[in-house]
């Protein structure tokens, strides 16, 4: 290359003006501080994309292997607090980024309310979810815990779902496999709670800050970030609701 | 200081010149994917055979797409942030397929 | 005043968001269960002197083998170079304060630390026995020993690579000094940016896979039991997608210390600098291709098995490059025969040897001959401890005076080098006739007539082992009694050694700005003449 020259010498020439209180000692300026930030976000969630990869990989092999039973399993499910669910997850969405916007703009209130509003939303996601799981612990749909195949075997024993879906009886192999179809349900939607709940708890944290006025002096980065986590949780969601209610309703 | 780092500055924006998406696209958003969740409900009591699944997944990547272009920014983001999803996609979509790959052909037996 | 003497006491380590200091952090951690996981390799080897099971009952012998292996993959050979040289000197490297996110880098060693401690509970509870492999429904089903803790460890070694990783990606994009375009970096830069896009990618396979293992066994459902309805070829899938990559990001970044070491003391730069760049990014991309040859004798479709096969011939190829490029580096260069070199070179003939028994292994008629047998052994060792630890000790001397400002003494690190040499092959070449001949791997007793190669192999693993003791004697009683190094004791062109030794907290008085291409010598020259005296 050109001619030589000290390596090390200043590329600060500039001097070190005002840096804001907010911006980290090793990065040069604001802009590669949050460049920085949110790129590593979305690192972030490239790992979250595989790690939920590896269970629908497992649920789209298993369904294929025992399809009656992925089917009346998957009847076992409320469309209506599963469609709930969707709706409050996406309104939730539609908060964060309106959350995003208010900080883009400095709007103290607006954040407030928008993590709020996200906040609730979360929790009444998480508290539908715990209506349809303490509904799966009482007729015996928890894989490994006194799990009991009588729905699928005598599907007229569960009136409420053979009025709707009138199923035919599963041989007692097949009846066994809605188990793997159970398991998978548990984890995907589990794992995914957990994601709900570790946000819901950051939310939390973000609203005490907000109202102290973090986040609307100008550094938004985190809540730039966290609606990036918060988007993704969604995501997942958008995916599960297909392939757990929606797909298997006719056989 | 001059630009910190030598690739990525020409589409560098930090929180000074930070893209602001307007809120009625927010808005006109998630009008539309309410729009969508209600249509895959109603589709799923339609019995399409194995165009129930076709359909409910194909409202479902839409959906997911509306969310990553808007809600998180991506159409407004670097090149560097487009690479990064779709990075995402092609290792999960490798793990599905090269996976398959061994189960579907499983079934045509031995040579 | 440098990053040792800035601050002091416990605390200021503790807390510390220097990423040289997490780096020093990393290597006591490391070191200390390479020698956990070393005495085990010992115990192995001791019982193997003699055909029956004379030492320890079988099931022991399964437990030692299995903690073994976990404790070498998880807790030494995939943090080994990146966690510790990598956190030292990637900053650096490319001209950076600190990595991008300081308190994840620390939060990475804190990970390690858990999942570390969770491993001398598993061993001193009682151990597991699955292999390092976790197969299941071995380890779902029929095994009472600690699989949930022994997965839980791995788990969360996991998320310690994985944020290593992303840190690397991050500081490698947005980090870099004015001047520092991607094809100036160090090849140690690529091929660090190259094993953690393995990490992000591969490692969250690899934890939902043992998340299910453990769901399993806690609730007793068959997602991997095939006698509940389940599959134990998906959890093959799952686990070598993460498992064939895992082997790329344990021998990558052993693959840009040999890059800088060859250049420094072959005095070129190295050849093919384009090629070797992209031929660590080809292996990453390769990477996830290929990890069905893990599973051709399990019963996964031939015609899978023909696809995956061809596959991993071509996986073999940046690999080749790799070396290609390094030998081309050596031609008519004015090479020298310090200790890192020594071990560069023992790097190259035994990666090189490992690296195409490979080839054999993924040739699927050689493979069904192979497979769970000594040769499979004797393979991944020439590749793990030939390969990778040859360069992990070859990165730690060369910048050792980087890292404590004092020189190792020359003489008995050559020495040391050469017995690591001599033991390791006297250890594994007997391993690849042996299984030739057919000993099959993971069992405590043999048929006599392998005795002989047993004696061979166990005789080399006791020369190795003192070849591992003597770096970490020598290396002690340099902390005080070397040699002062100052800041390029090798005339190498890394960012890294134009700062003082050790380096500032923040590495540099001020930012630098890169004006030349990487490995360029006669810069260096340049620079001497002018007399301008290298900073600190
Ligand atoms: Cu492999």
């Amino acid at each position: 290359m050109s001619d030589s020259q000290v390596i090390v010498h200043g590329a600060e020439k500039a001097g070190h003006h005002e840096h804001p209180s907010y911006q980290r000692h090793h990065f040069e300026t604001t802009a590669q501080q949050f460049d920085a930030t949110n790129f590593a976000m979305w690192i972030f969630l490239l790992t979250e994309i595989m790690f939920f990869g590896g269970l629908f990989m497992a649920y789209l092999i298993f369904r294929n292997w025992y399809y009656p039973a992925f089917v009346e399993g998957s009847h076992q499910l409320s469309m209506f607090w599963g469609t709930m669910n969707t709706t409050v997850l996406i309104v939730s969405s539609f908060t964060m980024a309106m959350g995003v916007w208010c900080a883009e703009k400095k709007l103290k209130n607006g954040l407030v309310w928008s993590l709020i509003l996200t906040f609730l939303l979360g929790l009444g996601f998480l508290g539908i979810k715990s209506i349809e799981w303490t509904e799966k612990v009482e007729k015996h749909h928890v894989p490994g815990f006194h799990y009991s195949i009588q729905a699928f075997t005598n599907p007229a024993s569960d009136p409420e779902v053979y009025k709707e879906y009138h199923d035919n009886p599963l041989p007692p192999d097949m009846a066994a496999h809605t188990q793997v179809y159970f398991f998978l349900y548990f984890a995907m939607t589990g794992m995914h709670a957990l994601h709900m709940v570790i946000g819901v708890g950051i939310l939390a944290v973000m609203i005490f800050l907000a109202r102290a006025g973090a986040y609307t002096n100008g550094h938004f980065t985190f809540v730039e970030n966290f609606g990036l986590y918060w988007h993704f949780v969604d995501i997942i969601w958008i995916f599960l609701y297909p392939l757990l209610y929606l797909i298997s309703r006719h056989t | 200081m001059s630009e910190p780092h030598a690739h990525d500055n020409a589409a560098a924006h930090g929180e000074d010149e930070h893209h602001i998406v307007s809120w009625r696209v927010y808005l006109a958003i998630v009008l539309i994917l309410l729009a969508a969740t209600g249509t895959t409900a109603a589709v799923s009591y339609v019995d399409l055979g194995i165009f129930n699944a076709v359909v409910a997944l194909a409202i479902g990547v839409t959906k997911a797409t509306l969310v990553v272009l808007f809600f998180m920014h991506v159409k407004y983001s670097t090149k560097l942030t487009k690479l990064t999803v779709a990075s995402g996609i092609f290792t999960f979509l490798v793990l599905i397929g090269m996976t398959l790959a061994d189960y579907i052909t499983r079934a045509w037996g031995n040579w | 005043m440098n990053y040792l003497s800035k601050e002091k006491g416990l605390l200021s380590w503790l807390l510390t968001g220097d990423h040289k200091r997490i780096a020093i952090l990393y290597l006591i951690s490391i070191t200390f269960f390479f020698f956990i996981g070393g005495a085990l390799a010992g115990l192995i080897r001791l019982e193997l002197l003699t055909p029956q099971p004379d030492l320890m009952a079988a099931d022991t012998y399964n437990k030692v083998f299995s903690m073994h292996g976990i404790i070498m993959v998880f807790l030494f050979l995939v943090p080994s170079v990146p966690a510790t040289i990598g956190n030292f000197c990637l900053p650096m490297m490319v001209g950076a304060k600190d990595l991008a996110l300081p308190k994840i880098n620390l939060l990475s060693w804190y990970l390690y630390v858990a999942a570390g401690v969770l491993m001398l509970y598993t061993m001193i509870a009682g151990g597991v026995d699955t292999g390092w492999t976790f197969t299941t429904p071995l380890s779902t089903h029929y095994l009472n020993s600690h699989v949930i803790s022994a997965g839980m460890a791995a788990f969360i070694a996991g998320f310690s690579s994985i944020f290593t990783g992303l840190n690397f990606i991050v500081t490698t994009h947005k980090m870099r000094a004015p001047g520092m375009t991607w094809f100036r970096l160090p090849l140690f830069v690529w091929s660090h940016y190259a094993a953690s896009i393995l990490m992000i990618l591969g490692t969250p396979v690899l934890a939902i896979s043992l998340v299910l293992i453990m769901l399993e066994r806690v609730a007793g459902i068959g997602v991997f039991d095939p006698a509940k309805g389940g599959d134990p070829l998906l959890f093959q899938h799952l686990f070598w997608f993460y498992s064939h990559p895992a082997v790329y990001i344990m021998i990558l970044p052993g693959m840009g210390v040999i890059s800088e070491v060859v250049s420094t003391f072959a005095r070129k730069r190295v050849f093919g600098y384009t090629a070797v760049a992209f031929s660590s990014v080809a292996i990453a991309v390769f990477a996830f291709f290929v990890w069905e040859h893990h599973m051709f004798i399990m019963g996964v479709s031939n015609y899978s098995t023909l696809v995956f096969s061809l596959l991993t011939m071509l996986v073999a190829v940046p690999s080749a490059i790799k070396i290609f490029n390094w030998t081309f580096t050596l031609y008519q260069g004015s090479i020298t025969f310090e200790t890192p070199m020594l071990y560069a070179f023992g790097f190259m003939g035994l990666f090189t040897i490992g690296g195409l028994t490979g080839v054999f292994l993924g040739t699927t008629g050689a493979d069904i001959h192979l497979t769970e047998t000594y040769f499979i052994v004797a393979h991944f060792h020439f590749v793990m401890v030939g390969g990778m630890l040859m360069a992990f000790l070859s990165g730690i001397h060369f910048w050792w005076p980087k890292m404590t400002g004092r020189m190792y003494p020359e003489k008995i690190s050559q020495l040391a080098a050469l017995i690591t040499f001599l033991g390791f092959n006297l250890t594994f070449f007997p391993q690849f006739i042996l299984g030739m001949m057919g000993m099959p791997r993971r069992y405590a007793a043999y048929p006599p007539e392998f005795q002989t190669l047993n004696v061979f192999s166990t005789a080399g693993a006791t020369v190795l082992g003192v070849g591992y003791l003597l770096p970490i004697l020598y290396l002690t009683w340099s902390l005080k009694y070397g040699e002062i190094a100052g800041g390029n004791p090798w005339q190498a062109t890394g960012l890294e050694w134009q700062t003082q030794s050790p380096p500032l907290t923040e590495n540099f008085p001020e930012i630098p700005i890169m004006d030349h291409e990487a490995y360029d010598y006669e810069w260096l020259e340049r620079q001497r003449e002018k007399e301008v005296p290298s900073v600190g």
